[in-house]
């Protein structure tokens, strides 16, 4: 069997990829075998330290979906503006999307441009 | 029973549906009976995919022994219904019945404690009936009859949870979209009715010239399945339906959806053909389609906060993939030295993404079914920590992610990475754009991955355990599926998306069927 | 003569009214209700399409009990009405089910007006 995919200009071989994956994964594991031997879970060590302060509670220190991005978003925050404003949820609008549309392409087809 | 197989892809699950509501009384009886419906249709889309393979064509007639049977007078036009299978035909039943099964399975626990289980597990029947109708069938009409049982059965499904409003708003929506879309693409093939004097497809591809009259039914039909497939900008019935719905229907609607996809390109490939094939404008109109879809697609799904809601803009935008890889073969199909270096290869990208995509965004539809099943609401904002919980859905979740996001080697990147190569061939933009979205699909799955999964466990979600088994069945052979696929896509490439591929190319082996002169 | 271009078009004239009445009264009309209706306007518009397509002038229709001499050998192919008889059938499932999501929304959002249902945007 071969499982070679061929495209115009590329190929994907799984078998090779595997190859890798074991090589990178040997590499990773040799780099963590050699990380710190000093750390012992479960002590003292694991807690977070915020200068003596008491930890807050997981609710209040989870970053939240909403939060993700937020630069991002605010970046972008016209575009966005524009494109949940064409969300209507109207019923109507959808249609008249539809027959808008219907109509630029029934005038590129028939109209020739 | 071979030579009736396309009759019994039909009526078996049409005889689940209508026998399923006798199993009122005992709930776990009627998602059995659905579960061994569904089972056996898919053994015999198995069966209809290995003989169309093997053998070309199926034509098969309703009422007569054979379609070249003319009238009484004379009258040398097909006039029964035809179902004309070919190699798409088939690989589209095999979709749409694996997702039916998947469907079923999943249902089994996730829609447990609701009412009325017996009339869902009948529409779930019903949906498939409605996708295998319009995938099988050589008739334009009854590609309406069936687009409109389709349509009928998805809203209705949509609608399901009706002590929700929510639920019968997006129901209605998508009921009405897909009511008018469907009585315009009635009204169109009126039009070629009384141009051509007859329904058949295949017939109709040979009479098929370019005039005003059927340029507008192209039209028409063009834009309204456009419209069911979920194309920007007439994509806003996508998020609402697919978010109301129950999780487990979500992968037979996602194939409902890709079954107006395929009448879209059957349309553009074999019934318009003869026009198309001289004219790249319809090509160009689908990959600016097809661009469109899946840039605004994802950039959309980046804000949601709903988990179904986003993964429902992702399902747009990866319909945009495949828009722009069968569009990208469209362009070129007058030029055949193009068609063979690259065309071919698109096309084959776009629907190898076809199957792709519905594998694993229904998987990763049911892991946010999984997800609010266990906490009861779909709000990213209120979740976190429940990795720890939920390790099956998680590994469900990771596969489906990578998937989605064409990180190898799961099935999207084998997928992707045809499209991007071939839409390059085309215009850089194309695939630029293509790139830009598939990484931006990858920033949002890591968003839903860092707000549910990760973090710190909450109190409020202690007492969570992983789902129920029907349920981590049906993920864990989606997202094996997803592995096996993206490992080797050679395999299936070869076996399934080039003859359906070449189906499509091949207008003058769909025409020439049955001996009719 | 002219006059009998306007009575052959006579029906697809009205077809073309009926299916800009449908199509405004979807898209502009606030109440639910009249939407549906305007969804029934333009399913009416395609049928009486379909009907319109199959009459032939001087032909007869397709019932071979009791049928006269004349009609023999000069019946019209019946497939637009078969067609249209599906479409109503359909057509019927349709609007029920509308009507239904209507009644639905009514008891929970406790208004029929369109620019109110929509809870789910953006």
């Amino acid at each position: 069997m071969n499982f070679t995919l061929l495209s115009p200009s590329g190929f994907w071989d799984p078998v090779l990829w595997l190859i890798f994956l074991i090589l990178f994964g040997i590499i990773g594991y040799i780099i963590y075998s050699r990380g710190n031997p000093g750390y012992k879970p479960k002590t003292e060590q694991v807690k977070p330290y915020l200068s003596g302060n008491a930890e807050p509670s997981k609710e209040k220190i989870m970053v939240r979906a909403g939060d993700i991005y937020w630069g991002f978003i605010e970046a972008m925050k016209e575009y966005y503006e524009v494109l949940k404003r064409m969300h209507t949820g109207d019923l109507r609008d959808y249609i008249l999307w539809y027959l808008g549309i219907g109509a630029v392409i029934l005038f590129i087809l028939v109209g020739g441009v | 029973m071979m030579e009736h197989l396309p009759a019994l892809m039909i009526a078996v699950p049409l005889f689940g549906a209508f026998t399923t509501p006798l199993l009122k009384k005992r709930y776990s009886l009627a998602s059995m009976w659905a579960i061994i419906i569904t089972a056996a249709t898919l053994g015999l889309s198995l069966l209809l995919v290995q003989e169309v393979l093997s053998k070309g064509i199926i034509v098969y007639v309703f009422g007569a022994k054979n379609p070249s049977l003319v009238l009484p007078s004379g009258y040398r036009v097909p006039v029964r219904i035809i179902f004309e299978i070919d190699a798409i035909g088939a690989f589209m039943a095999l979709s749409a019945t694996l997702m039916s099964f998947i469907g079923a399975l999943y249902s089994y626990s996730h829609v447990r404690m609701e009412s009325g289980l017996e009339k869902y597990y009948a529409l779930l029947l019903l949906l498939e009936v409605g996708i295998l109708g319009m995938v099988l069938t050589g008739d334009l009409f009854n590609l309406f009859v069936f687009l409109e049982i389709a349509g009928i059965a998805g809203s209705a499904l949509v609608g399901f949870r009706n002590y929700r409003g929510e639920a019968s708003e997006a129901g209605i929506k998508y009921l009405i979209v897909s009511a008018v879309a469907s009585l315009m693409v009635l009204f169109s093939i009126g039009l070629l009715y009384g141009q051509y004097g007859n329904l058949n497809i295949a017939y109709l591809s040979t009479q098929i010239h370019f005039d005003t009259v059927d340029m507008i039914a192209l039209g028409l039909l063009f834009v309204s399945f456009a419209m069911k497939c979920g194309s920007v900008p007439m994509h806003y019935w996508v998020p609402d339906a697919y978010t109301e719905v129950p999780a487990g229907i979500n992968p037979t609607l996602l194939v409902a959806t890709y079954a107006s996809l395929y009448a879209l390109f059957r349309v553009s490939f074999s019934l318009f053909g003869a026009i198309t094939w001289n004219m790249a404008r319809v090509g160009w109109i689908m990959s600016i389609l097809g661009v469109l879809t899946m840039f605004i697609g994802v950039t959309m799904a980046l804000v949601q906060k709903d988990v179904k809601r986003l993964m429902s803009y992702h399902a747009i935008s990866q319909t945009g993939y495949m828009l722009l890889g069968v569009g990208v073969g469209l362009t070129v199909l007058n030029d055949p030295a193009k068609l063979s270096a690259f065309g071919r290869t698109a096309m084959a990208g776009g629907i190898f993404h076809i199957i792709n995509h519905i594998i694993y965004k229904s998987l990763l539809l049911m892991t946010a079914g999984a997800l609010f099943y266990v906490t009861g609401t779909r709000n990213l904002n209120e979740m976190g920590g429940l990795a720890r919980r939920m390790p099956y859905t998680t590994i469900a979740f990771i596969v489906g992610a990578a998937a989605i996001s064409g990180i190898p080697p799961f099935n999207g990147f084998a997928s992707k990475f045809l499209i991007y190569e071939t839409s390059y061939q085309l215009n850089p933009l194309l695939a630029v754009i293509a790139m830009v979205t598939s990484v931006l699909t990858l920033a949002s799955f890591v968003k839903v991955f860092a707000s549910a999964f990760l973090g710190p466990p909450l109190e409020k979600y202690n007492e969570v355990r992983e789902v129920p088994k029907p349920m981590v069945a049906a993920m864990i052979i989606l997202a094996v599926l997803c592995i096996l696929f993206g490992l080797f896509p050679n395999v299936v490439l070869k076996n399934l998306i080039y003859p359906a591929v070449d189906a499509l190319l091949k207008l003058a082996q769909y025409q020439s069927w049955g001996g009719l002169a | 003569m002219n006059g009998d271009i306007i009575a052959i078009n006579f029906p697809f004239i009205v077809v073309a009214l009926l299916l800009a009445l449908g199509f405004y009264t979807i898209g502009f009309k606030r109440n639910l209700i009249k939407v549906v209706i305007g969804v029934e306007i333009l399913e009416g518009a395609v049928n009486l399409f379909l009907i319109a397509l199959g009459y032939v002038k001087g032909g007869y229709a397709p019932i071979y009990t009791l049928a006269p001499k004349k009609a023999v050998g000069n019946m019209v192919l019946p497939t637009p009405q078969a067609l249209t008889l599906t479409s109503i059938v359909i057509g019927v499932a349709v609007s029920a089910l509308m009507l239904a999501f209507a009644v639905n929304i009514y008891r929970h959002y406790g208004t029929l007006d369109v620019t109110k249902i929509r809870r789910l945007r953006g």
